[in-house]
């Protein structure tokens, strides 16, 4: 069952937090609604899931218009970021909850909840009660409770967050090997994490003020960003301020050699360089600065150059010798490694 | 035998390997503290023991003395045997169970509106339920003599249009009046730990049991309540306690057929002066009252509140 979004707008005391959304996703796809807070991508998430009205346009799953139905009409799975499991119900009755709601036979609530535990690998812990569990554990309980309905739609709202780093990658490993075994799930996943997005996605739209910014597969997002807020909020890119020369652009006074602008000379534009790309010592585009940080990272350090009074950010392997604390360095990067992006940008 | 050396033995000589001073002088300031602790405790066990304690083993000891002399059960003996207390017993436990009852199920109806139900002015009515708790029980009763007394607004209105003598409304002076005024009254002390707790409740539960196809009435039997179990128990037997022992209200609603046990108290003494009767009813309603509270104790630490 697909998703659509078909200019769906909602505001709250007239203050507009989802600004006239168009978005399908497709049945069986992941998509991840990227984007700080305040972006606008809870918002989305539970119109979908009806907790909020849009003031205007139509939210569709597969060819049903559901804007008008109650949220327990809908069919829909749901885990959140604080699992909002019933704390009085074990957890097999947590699981069961939706089944009773929808008054499956019973046979059948003792299979499926069972299977349900199974697949998030917490069979063992049925007769717990969720205060006995970890986090971790109660998400997948929270998981395993949304899937039991066998719901064509899943929401994730941030299902990752209350989670520490190791903790996340793992359970990150699981939501995508139980999207392989539920390929027919379409699953709405908002984040403010890349690399979730990057991770499990089909496709990532990119939020930010309420509104869409670019929306496409991770790896479109990551190589050929179409502005600037997707580039820095995808990979962190570093984003100078150019002026398009005839072959090349000039930064900061220096000519630089970059693929084809595609715009006319003399216009303004970003160029967009992701820091591993980014290379220490002489080589074409060079861009001489000042080192005024260094974070070093295990594998990889990362350099802040002040270049001519702008910030570029260099992601270096293992390094000999480091440069030192306001030592000048030499930074370069290949022609075809820049984006040039010429929309959205600004006079700074 | 050999018997174990004892603590005063061994410490001077582990005295000795380090300076005396050091080793006393924490002993002293422990024995300082726990004495200023205990002086601390003093005039609250004075104030309780003054005001509460004594006055409590007068009522105990007249309750035991009767108007003949001497120390018997025998005014127990009379009191227990006497008609108008077990119909006065009866009379209390009922109204307060049935108040309670009353109250449990109105204060969660109208703690669930106000706390789930968006309407203009939700925190204007929650904030008035605090008012509330600090009126006078009386005020309520005299409120509703004013509706549904005999000379009330509503008979007014019903004399008035049907050119009767008397009004239809003489619900008040039975014991279905109490009930009433009692439930009115006491409905915002359920109200107030419930109110709380619905705050405390994680709205994401609410979307999720909706989410999973709840109704409202599922979603309130099976998440709601639940959660609001101990804030119920809590002021439930606040309500109990509080009804057993309710006396304005009783008094002020003029139910002549209506005898509690605090009104059997108070026209024991003031009426009879049946000293030893009156003493031998408190202590039994101080009784009951307690042993509620203890139930009550129990109940709610097995069910985990």
């Amino acid at each position: 069952m697909g998703i659509r979004f078909d200019g769906v707008t909602v505001a709250y005391d007239g203050n507009v937090v989802l600004d006239h959304l168009d978005l399908s996703v497709g049945t069986g796809e992941v998509m991840a609604l990227l984007g700080p807070s305040g972006s606008g991508k809870t918002t989305a998430l539970r119109a979908v899931a009806g907790f909020v009205r849009p003031a205007a346009g139509r939210v569709y799953l597969g060819d049903r218009d559901v804007t008008d139905l109650p949220p327990y009409r809908r069919g829909i799975g749901m885990v959140v970021q604080q699992y909002a499991l019933f704390p009085h119900l074990r957890v097999e009755d947590n699981v069961a909850f939706g089944l009773k709601a929808r008054r499956v036979a019973k046979p059948e609530i003792r299979a499926r909840v069972a299977e349900a535990l199974e697949m998030t690998g917490m069979a063992a812990y049925a007769r717990r009660h969720p205060r006995e569990l970890s986090g971790g554990q109660q998400q997948r309980v929270a998981i395993a409770r949304a899937l039991a309905i066998r719901p064509g739609v899943l929401l994730l709202d941030e299902p990752l967050s209350a989670l520490d780093a190791r903790l996340r990658s793992d359970m990150l490993g699981e939501l995508a090997r139980l999207h392989r075994e539920l390929p027919d799930v379409t699953i709405l996943y908002v984040t403010h994490d890349q690399v979730e997005a990057l991770t499990l996605a089909d496709r990532i739209a990119v939020m930010n003020e309420a509104r869409v910014q670019a929306c496409g597969t991770p790896r479109e997002l990551y190589r050929a960003p179409a502005n600037a807020f997707t580039a820095s909020f995808v990979g962190n890119a570093n984003l100078l301020p150019v002026t398009v020369a005839r072959d090349g652009v000039v930064f900061a006074g220096a000519e630089l050699r970059t693929a084809a602008a595609g715009a006319p000379a003399g216009a303004r534009a970003t160029l967009c360089i992701r820091p591993h790309l980014v290379g220490l010592g002489d080589g074409p585009n060079r861009l001489e600065g000042t080192v005024t940080e260094i974070q070093w990272r295990g594998a990889t350090s990362r350099l802040y150059v002040d270049v001519r009074g702008h910030r570029v950010m260099a992601d270096l392997g293992e390094l000999r010798e480091p440069p030192a604390h306001g030592e000048t360095v030499d930074l370069h990067f290949a022609p075809q490694d820049a984006v040039l992006l010429t929309a959205g940008v600004t006079d700074d | 035998m050999t018997r174990a050396p004892a603590a005063g033995q061994i410490e001077p000589r582990a005295g000795q390997l380090m300076p005396q001073a050091e080793q006393f002088e924490p002993r002293a300031g422990r024995l300082r503290s726990r004495a200023g602790r205990l002086l601390w405790a003093l005039p609250p066990v004075a104030l309780l023991a003054v005001f509460f304690l004594h006055p409590l083993y007068l009522v105990v000891q007249q309750s035991f003395r009767p108007d003949t002399g001497g120390t018997s059960l025998r005014p127990y003996a009379d009191v227990l045997a006497s008609t108008a207390f077990r119909e006065a017993l009866w009379t209390t436990v009922w109204l307060a169970m049935a108040s309670t009852a009353g109250c449990l199920v109105l204060g969660f109806v109208l703690a669930l509106v106000i706390a789930f139900v968006p309407f203009p002015g939700a925190k204007t009515v929650a904030r008035f339920v605090d008012v509330f708790l600090s009126f006078p029980s009386f005020l309520i009763t005299l409120a509703l003599l004013f509706v549904y007394g005999t000379v009330g607004m509503a008979n007014g209105a019903w004399t008035d249009v049907t050119g009767a003598a008397e009004g239809p409304f003489r619900f008040l002076t039975t014991p279905w009046g109490v009930l009433l005024a009692e439930v009115t009254y006491f409905t915002p002390f359920v109200m107030r730990p419930l109110l709380a707790a619905f705050s405390q409740l994680d709205t994401a539960q609410l979307e999720a049991a909706s989410s999973l196809g709840a109704r409202a009435p599922r979603i309130v039997r099976q998440v709601i309540l639940p959660e609001a179990l101990p804030a119920l128990a809590a002021g439930g037997s606040l309500v109990l306690v509080l009804c057993l022992n309710e006396f304005g209200i009783v008094l002020f609603t003029g139910a002549k057929g209506v005898t509690t046990l605090p009104m059997l108290v108070y026209s024991k003494a003031i009426l009879e002066s049946d000293y030893p009767g009156a003493c031998v009813i408190a202590v039994v309603n101080v009784l009951i009252s307690v042993g509620l509270y203890g139930l009550y104790r129990v109940v709610s630490r097995r069910a985990g509140a």
